[in-house]
């Protein structure tokens, strides 16, 4: 049994994952992440497009420090790409990104959403965040 | 109007120093900014001072004197030492006071700085999974610039060279050895493109600087640069900055334009009347975007530029002269107080060994998170 990092942040699984975020009601102007607290009142939870195109990344070569609770200690840390990703007449998304082969992207290439494992809770649990991925269908919306 | 003058400037060596805490730091760069002056504590009729991880600035008060003078702490992130200055400008200006002090310090533990999510008003999930590290920002930023512009990863290498070699050279620097480009080129990746050599560290500092108006500058037989421009900007919509989750698709200024911009008008000079400038290379694709944000290029020129040589002591228009981040390190709360304090030291012909010739105008420019630019041009 999987669980998600947050609510009001994602829904669904892998090629169904759909990223949430907010349209407030007066102009209809997009937020992510959805707004939590007061403010929330102001916003309707929309979903936003499965699929963009890259607008940069980077790979984190080194284990963060705290609040960051992924897998991996100092020795076995897995590298992870962080990017983000224009999603047409939405917003500009940033997320993990994940790849066969890191040197291998290109700004402007297709890409979808998805969902990564990046830890386990105390319960043994996957925890799920959202990511981006390249688009082997080779859509961009 | 006033005109404000910078006629004392002290500092502590940039770098680790066991057994040294970020205020003695930062006392110790004040006595040696009163000693330039010749002048006496007791004569300081306000303080602005700041330090990000090494407690209150005003915590030199009693170790200096408790005279009851105005003080004010200053936290601003990246652009503390920025917004010291800046405020300090203002109170004499504004006429209200002659003579005042503007300290920064700071003394950071090893390895990258942490970041809280809730301090930014953002989710802890964002901190949590990983996203939350202005490495990555910087990484990003340059990636998208150099697939946009055409710059090479060998420039950025070139960056770091020339920081390292004006480092060898500068007192105050941390780092005291060139390292070459094969090195650099090829140490650890840090977060693409950026290698670990191009990546400024956290470090300790203390930085002081005695503001005056022109007026008291002359009644106490003073001299010194005068601040002919001073502006600190904040994020506009649109821009691209520090800890985003996302971004408008609509893409805008920076946060350094604004200010730049703002800094220029008010001296009434542009980038071309500059001879040495002190741009923020928290790593060297910063250094490379800021010399066109601040106004110094167009965008992609700066492969060639540097290639030439231009940004060398030398060249054409010297940038970070005294190695800047990446070979000072990054004490948050020193950093912007710092790259004054070259300019001071280039526009006194007192910089030994990395003079600018003939320097007359200087510029500096610090960034910081979330989003702010401070930007000072000052006149022999």
């Amino acid at each position: 049994m999987a669980v998600q990092v947050a609510t009001n942040l994602f829904t669904g699984e892998g090629n169904a994952t759909r990223l949430l975020a907010g349209r407030r009601r007066t102009d209809g102007k997009l937020r992510f992440p959805y707004p939590t607290g007061p403010e929330a009142d102001e916003f309707e939870l929309i979903e936003l497009s499965p699929r963009g195109k890259l607008w940069s990344w980077t790979v984190q070569r080194f284990r963060p420090k705290s609040p960051f609770n992924g897998n991996g200690g100092e020795m076995d840390f897995k590298p992870y790409g962080v990017g983000y990703v224009e999603l047409a007449n939405e917003l500009i998304v940033e997320g993990r990104i994940v790849a066969d082969d890191f040197a291998a992207l290109k700004i402007g290439q297709p890409m979808r959403i998805t969902t990564e494992a990046y830890r386990e809770n105390a319960d043994g649990e996957a925890v799920l965040t959202y990511a981006f991925t390249p688009d082997a269908e080779g859509h961009s919306a | 109007m006033t005109a404000v003058h910078i006629v004392g400037a002290g500092i502590h060596p940039f770098g680790r120093t066991e057994g040294s805490t970020g205020l003695d730091q930062g006392v110790f760069a004040i006595r040696q900014a009163l000693d330039d002056a010749g002048l006496d504590w007791s004569q300081m009729e306000f303080g602005y001072g700041g330090s990000s991880a090494a407690g209150a600035a005003d915590a030199v008060l009693p170790r200096l004197g408790l005279t009851g003078m105005q003080f004010i702490n200053v936290n601003n992130g990246c652009a503390t030492g920025g917004s010291s200055i800046l405020s300090g400008y203002a109170a004499i200006k504004s006429g209200e006071f002659d003579i005042g002090i503007v300290v920064g310090f700071d003394k950071h533990p090893r390895g990258a700085f942490n970041a809280d999510p809730e301090a930014s008003g953002l989710p802890r999930w964002y901190g949590e999974t990983g996203m939350m590290l202005t490495t990555q920002f910087f990484a990003n930023k340059i990636n998208r610039y150099m697939a946009l512009n055409g710059i090479k990863a060998e420039t950025l290498g070139q960056v770091a060279e020339k920081a390292f070699e004006n480092g060898a050279v500068t007192p105050h620097s941390w780092r005291k050895s060139p390292v070459s480009l094969d090195t650099i080129m090829n140490a650890q990746m840090v977060s693409d493109p950026l290698t670990k050599f191009m990546f400024c560290s956290p470090a300790e500092g203390g930085v002081a600087l005695i503001l005056a108006s022109d007026r008291k500058m002359r009644e106490l037989g003073l001299s010194g640069p005068r601040v002919r421009g001073a502006a600190i900007r904040t994020r506009p919509a649109g821009s691209f900055e520090v800890f985003a989750p996302a971004l408008e698709i609509e893409r805008g200024k920076s946060a350094t334009q604004l200010a730049s911009a703002a800094a220029w008008e008010m001296a009434g000079v542009g980038p071309s009347d500059i001879d040495v400038a002190q741009l923020q290379d928290t790593e060297s694709g910063a250094e490379i975007m800021h010399m066109a944000e601040n106004g110094f290029c167009a965008d992609g020129e700066q492969g060639d530029m540097i290639a030439r040589g231009d940004t060398r002591i030398g060249g054409k228009l010297p940038i970070n002269t005294d190695g800047g981040c990446l070979a000072c390190g990054e004490p948050i709360g020193a950093s912007g107080l710092r790259q004054i304090y070259e300019n001071v030291e280039q526009l006194r012909g007192r910089a030994h060994g990395r003079q600018v010739a003939d320097a007359a105008l200087a510029y500096s420019q610090v960034y910081g998170a979330p989003g702010i630019s401070g930007c000072v041009v000052l006149e022999r």
